[in-house]
């Protein structure tokens, strides 16, 4: 198994077990997937057993769980990951030329990634910023108020981002 | 200006931090509720006639009452703050501005729940807003008001943060229950009700954190002084979150007894239609409850003027009136396509079907399909039937009521706007292009304005 987390992750892990009672550290396993993609990018079969292990579960506990919630992602991702809400209030809003502008601009289509490797277009269902809409999501925060040319300015930073930090 | 119990201190500058929500009078509510008998602290909640702020409006003392108290068996609060009903973004905008409001209830709360271990349960997409929470929850913990002991009182308390992970599902309680648990979010037939079998089988209130916010002015002020704002069973003041096509969307605290007509139109509130453009529609209460024409949504069928309120929300039952639901209250205006709109929100319950039940994991999936062949203009008259028909067979045939969340917001597109589906049937060409359907709707609102 070549998955390993660093020691700070593990004692983030140990603290994440802490919050629950005595045996019921099952109860930390979202959590703990989500330091797995925070430190690895994506859940891949390696990465879930290895969690498994490391909370004495199951594998099968492991996998249906992250195939259940829509935020895993058991596929390699983009390293900047656009989800774009289509739900209603962000449709009234313009939601679908936004998704349309992003595919055009990225030359991708929904649920695919640039060739670099760069981004990944995904599109997702109400995020809780309906009236600030349109609006989605990339990595921890929110980009709302989506225009065109507020999505240029998005994809410009990322790669200016991604230039400075290689 | 209406009195504002939740919101009024949220433009204080610094109001994130411990030291200013302090100054500001914040966590007097746990110096005071430390003082009382645990079943005093219900007897106020009760009395204030709160309401489940989540959509289901059941009453929050009466909830809490129920808890059952069996020997040496751990409790349990659990904050419901997996906000993700379409429409409704109330919730993080409490937890994101004026976090120790919320962590304040839940310490109150949890003293008369006798809960040593309470957890907030938020959606994973409001990654952000956790570590704000996190960081006031270090603080509140820094300064005595959680942990051993606090403020001498003998009581124990810890709030631990559980981060969902996408799924709408775990807004359902027994489905929340489950996903913090570490598994999928499947809800549990009912009985028993998580009051006496919640998290790991142990009795568990869950309060969603509007709800639990307001539970800290009640205590300050009384149950007798929160009752006495608004209106009926509408007591205290509702967090309303507008979106659409409004010219100020943004989260309001109403209290109960203004019209619909001034919320959509007073500069106070969600200050008109934007562009120019005249009403169409609304769903007041978030995706899953009725969509109104502009008509029944002003005035109510007897001709009354509509109240932003519980009961004259859902006036005429579900043939002629809707839901107060979550407070996600949603605008569309003389252009937006009610179709559209309804197959959005249909794509939305098929996305989130747990899957269950056969006819919200079936039938969803229908409701869906068939939307999205009529909005394409491939749709017959006999689709807008079959729409009908499967909407009817996933109502009240399931166990959580996911299932009705997905049928009701159909029946209503179909029940008023009939001849907007049956437009798109018969100009299959033009609404393709065209994307809205009939102007009379937004015509029919002129009488009633003028
Ligand atoms: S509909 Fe897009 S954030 Fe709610």
């Amino acid at each position: 198994m070549s998955v390993q987390f660093s020691p700070e992750k593990l004692d983030k892990i140990n603290e994440l077990i802490s919050h629950y009672p005595e045996g019921k550290h099952k109860s930390a396993l979202i959590g703990v997937l989500h330091i797995a993609e925070e430190e690895f990018g994506w859940l891949s079969v390696n990465t879930m057993d290895y969690v498994a292990s490391l909370l004495k579960l199951q594998p099968i506990e492991v996998y249906e769980v992250a195939s259940f919630y829509s935020m895993f992602n058991l596929k390699p991702v983009g390293k900047y990951v656009f989800e774009v809400c289509q739900t209603g209030p962000c449709m009234l809003k313009g939601s679908d030329q936004i998704i349309d502008y992003i595919k055009q601009k990225l030359n991708i289509g929904v649920g695919e990634t640039t060739e670099d490797g760069m981004f990944t277009l995904k599109t997702v269902e109400c995020l809780g910023a309906c009236g600030y809409a349109p609006m989605m999501q990339m990595g921890k925060f929110y980009k709302e108020h989506l225009t065109p040319e507020r999505v240029d300015q998005i994809i410009e930073e990322c790669r200016n981002n991604s230039a400075r930090n290689n | 200006m209406s009195k504002k119990l939740l919101l009024d201190k949220i433009n204080v500058p610094g109001i994130k931090t411990f030291e200013v929500y302090r100054r500001e009078g914040g966590y007097q509510s746990v110096e005071k509720a430390l003082k009382m008998q645990t079943g005093d602290i219900v007897e106020e909640v009760k009395k204030s006639g709160l309401r489940g702020r989540g959509g289901a409006g059941f009453p929050t003392g009466l909830k809490w009452s129920f808890l059952a108290k069996p020997e040496g068996v751990a409790r349990y609060l659990v904050c419901n703050a997996d906000e993700s009903e379409p429409g409704t973004f109330k919730d993080r905008y409490l937890m994101e501005f004026i976090p120790h409001l919320l962590i304040e209830g839940m310490i109150t709360s949890s003293f008369a729940l006798g809960s040593n271990v309470s957890y907030i349960y938020i959606r994973g997409e409001y990654d952000w807003v956790a570590d704000i929470l996190q960081a006031a929850l270090d603080e509140a913990k820094q300064n005595g008001f959680l942990g051993k002991n606090i403020l001498g009182s003998g009581f124990d308390c810890e709030v631990y943060l559980y981060r969902g992970a996408g799924a709408y599902i775990c807004g359902e309680e027994t489905a929340l229950l489950e996903s913090l648990e570490g598994k999928r979010g499947l809800p549990r037939i009912k009985p028993p009700f998580p009051a006496v079998k919640g998290v790991w089988g142990c009795p568990t209130v869950v309060n969603n954190v509007e709800t639990i916010c307001a539970v800290v002015p009640i205590i300050n002020e009384g149950g007798d002084a929160y009752a006495k704002i608004g209106v009926g069973k509408s007591t205290g003041t509702k967090l309303i979150s507008a979106c659409g096509n409004i010219n100020k969307p943004g989260v309001y605290e109403i209290d109960m007894t203004i019209s619909v007509e001034e919320f959509i139109y007073s500069d106070e509130y969600c200050g008109g239609i934007a562009n120019g453009k005249r009403l169409k529609a609304c769903i007041p209460g978030g995706s899953s409850v009725p969509i109104l024409p502009a008509n029944l949504l002003l005035k109510t069928a007897k001709g009354e003027p509509r109240l932003m309120n519980y009961e004259s929300l859902a006036d005429g039952g579900f043939i002629t009136g809707s839901s107060m639901g979550s407070g996600g209250f949603i605008v569309l205006d003389e252009d937006q396509c009610v179709v559209r709109h309804t197959y959005t929100i249909s794509r939305f319950y098929h996305h989130e079907s747990c899957g269950q039940c056969s006819p919200c994991r079936e039938g969803t999936g229908w409701l869906e399909k068939i939307f999205k062949k009529i909005e394409t203009g491939k749709g017959e008259m006999k689709d807008i039937d079959l729409l009908w028909d499967v909407q009817r067979r996933i109502e009240g045939n399931t166990i959580c009521p996911f299932g009705d969340a997905a049928a009701w917001p159909v029946a209503a597109a179909i029940r008023h706007f009939r001849d907007e589906f049956e437009w798109h049937v018969l100009n299959p060409e033009e609404c393709l292009v065209r994307n809205f359907g009939l102007a009379h709707y937004a015509d029919a609102l002129e009488a009633v304005t003028s």
